[in-house]
């Protein structure tokens, strides 16, 4: 069984909800980074997305555009994402998700990407600006591994076409909770509520909230929602903002810890 | 080559062969069907359509004439060249017949905000001149770099009422303005029209871009029949993101016309200074499109160079990258220096002052000029007037004497 399905099916048993954490892959160094993602996995995540970073990150806020400049000014590219991948997993068992743009993906070769990130143990690929509709190839060449392409569901997504993704989704539905690039804050708390129950009306997978979501609190109030949230740029400040020299694991743990309480407070039965 | 079929792209998904689409979050899908339905539902109104005509000619000064080159020609001693005169459109550039429309549009739609991305801030006067004339709110974003590079449009922008957002994410120039431009779209979306400045991005912009500025090669074509009483043997035109070139290009696809793009070779296409995402670069996604860019081997994207801002982008229109493939048109590059010499000599021998941008079509024309008889006649797009790059060419000429 695919490690994202089994994860969901997991805590589904046991009533709880998912804590999606994304990283930017390299970021600040490669050492560090599997560091980092090395102690998260175990804090308390449950789904570990690695961002690939990326030129132009047109989807992304300014915390994860510094961090794709800041890794890839260390020397970070696709196929050392992948490397980093790997020396992951040789020592977690939890679902990593890619978590990539197109072009990325598509110079490297599809059939290439499909092979290597399965030899390195990635169990999903998100790629953020890849609709359904363009998403053909890349679909063909995972076909027949146990890679899920994760697919994403926004605010401005109107019904037909939230049963149109939900039908074809694997793994979990990322719901997009405001409009809006990466980056922490500009929540409102009823308008996500309203439309995720819209989405989890229409899914038949587990669906996963994120954008935006900093701090205990909001994982308190969003996790009753869905099935799990997401946290990236709430992460990646830490990194970003931590004094030279500073643990940045425990930093990053810390803040895992902050979050994983505030989604048990609002989620034990 | 089976003509008559080239023009039929984009097919009904917004792909031109293997190029375009929409390679964009999902946040923006609805908001792109949505503009598709009601450009095609606009097109279909014939209110709509005379509007926008009255405004071309009224307001844009169209239609722009075709004149011929008389003394350039004899200097160079081979084909004739005739200039479509876009310089002498209101705002000095092809730039104006697709803000008109797109602004049209954004009326038509109910939105009160447009914003921009620019880079030598062409397309970003354009946009701020429409967008006063309609009385809307204006944002254009602009590298940091090219804030500077460019301080008489920035000058204009804000004389016309936009606000100019300097953007100094990534290389801080003409790419990451329309990043950050997406990026603002994605998070204003509902009450937000995006002008896109060339025939780029997500679909249905390529195609709807290119059917704005149609008009220069409908007009050209024309009157060449009218003025000259033949087809021209090759058409010209300079390619940043292919915006004036499709524009004269497109109502020509079926004729017997041979067709020259040129790109921005900058200090050469051997050097990694340059800004030919044809002649250099390689098939990938970027700003909502697949098509032709300057990228490394993993996908990353280069920072694009040359003298002219209005050519500085690493990527081209989807329909180009079809063109080539099809072999239809043939994109060369041109070099800074070429377009400098080309630039002097449509400034001595013809009293124009040509932007830079259209000097590398010049300068294309110019070496095709001088391998064909006089019996051949060249059309070229000159998409611009050169006001905004005196700074710029008098520094260039100081210090490449
Ligand atoms: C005068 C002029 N010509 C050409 C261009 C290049 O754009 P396109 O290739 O879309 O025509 C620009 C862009 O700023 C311009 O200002």
């Amino acid at each position: 069984m695919n490690r994202i399905d089994l994860t969901f099916t997991k805590l589904a048993a046991a009533n709880r909800k998912a804590l999606v954490a994304y990283l930017t892959a390299g970021d600040p160094d490669f050492d560090t980074s599997l560091a980092i993602l090395r102690t998260a996995c175990a804090s308390g995540v449950d789904v570990v997305e690695l961002g690939v970073p990326f030129s132009d990150p047109t989807c992304d806020g300014p915390v994860i555009q510094a961090a794709s400049e800041r890794a890839l000014r260390a020397g970070m590219s696709l196929s050392r994402s992948l490397r980093l991948a790997a020396a992951l997993r040789e020592t977690v068992e939890t679902p990593i998700v890619l978590f990539s743009y197109y072009n990325p993906l598509f110079k490297y070769g599809l059939a290439r990407i499909a092979e290597e990130a399965a030899s390195a143990g990635v169990d999903g690929m998100l790629v953020v600006d890849l609709p359904p509709e363009e998403a053909g190839p890349l679909a063909d060449a995972l076909a027949g591994r146990s890679i899920h392409l994760i697919r994403l569901a926004a605010p401005t997504t109107r019904p037909d076409r939230i049963r149109m993704l939900a039908d074809g989704a694997g793994g979990f539905l990322y719901l997009i909770s405001r409009t809006g690039v990466t980056g922490t804050g500009g929540l409102d708390y009823d308008e996500v509520a309203r439309h995720a129950a819209l989405v989890k009306s229409l899914c038949p997978h587990p669906v996963c909230i994120g954008f935006g979501i900093s701090h205990g609190n909001d994982a308190h109030a969003l996790a009753p929602l869905a099935d799990g949230i997401i946290v990236g740029s709430a992460l990646v400040r830490l990194i970003a903002e931590a004094p030279a020299g500073a643990d940045l694991p425990g930093l990053v743990a810390a803040k895992i810890r902050e979050l994983r309480d505030g989604m048990d407070a609002s989620c034990v039965s | 080559m089976n003509a008559p079929l080239i023009g039929n792209y984009p097919d009904a998904t917004g792909h031109f062969g293997p190029y375009g689409g929409r390679y964009v979050g999902e946040t923006l899908i609805a908001a792109l069907t949505d503009l598709e339905a009601a450009w095609r539902e606009a097109q279909d109104d014939p209110g709509f359509m005379s509007e926008f005509r009255a405004m071309l000619k009224h307001y844009a000064a169209r239609p722009t004439p075709l004149d011929f080159a008389a003394r350039l020609s004899d200097h160079i001693g081979g084909a004739r060249i005739y200039l479509k005169r876009e310089d002498c459109a209101h705002t000095g550039a092809h730039k104006i017949n697709n803000v008109v429309g797109q602004g049209l549009l954004a009326r038509r739609m109910g939105k009160r905000n447009v914003i921009a991305e620019t880079g030598a801030g062409q397309h970003g006067v354009a946009t701020a001149t429409i967008a006063a004339r309609l009385g809307m709110s204006c944002k254009v974003f602009m590298g940091a770099e090219d804030v500077r590079r460019q301080a008489p449009n920035v000058l204009r922008m804000r004389l016309l009422g936009a606000e100019v957002v300097p953007v100094t994410s990534g290389t801080s120039t003409l790419k990451d303005a329309m990043n950050e431009a997406l990026r603002y779209w994605v998070a204003e979306v509902e009450h937000t029209f995006y002008i896109i400045g060339t025939v780029s991005g997500p679909h249905p912009y390529p195609a709807m871009v290119r059917d704005l500025q149609r008009v220069i090669g409908d007009e050209a074509r024309r009157q060449m029949l009218e003025q000259v009483g033949r087809l021209p043997d090759l058409l010209v035109a300079c390619v940043g993101g292919g915006s004036n070139a499709m524009g004269l290009f497109y109502p020509f696809l079926d004729d017997p016309c041979a067709m020259l793009g040129a790109e921005a070779a900058g200090e050469g296409l051997d050097t990694p200074h340059h800004a030919a995402s044809i002649s250099g670069g390689s098939p990938g996604a970027l700003h909502g499109a697949m098509t032709y860019l300057l990228q490394n081997d993993e996908g990353q994207i280069h920072e694009a160079w040359s003298i002219s801002a209005g050519l500085d982008y690493p990527g081209v229109g989807p329909e180009h990258a079809l063109l080539h493939d099809l072999g239809r048109v043939q994109y060369q590059g041109v070099t800074d220096r070429e377009a400098v010499e080309a630039f002097q000599l449509l400034c001595r021998f013809e009293g124009i002052i040509p932007a830079l941008e259209s000097s590398h079509a010049l300068a294309a024309a110019i070496r095709e000029a001088g391998k064909r008889p006089k019996t051949d006649a060249i059309l070229v797009c000159l998409s611009g007037r050169g006001d905004k790059d005196l700074e710029h060419i008098t520094a260039y000429m100081k210090a490449n004497p």
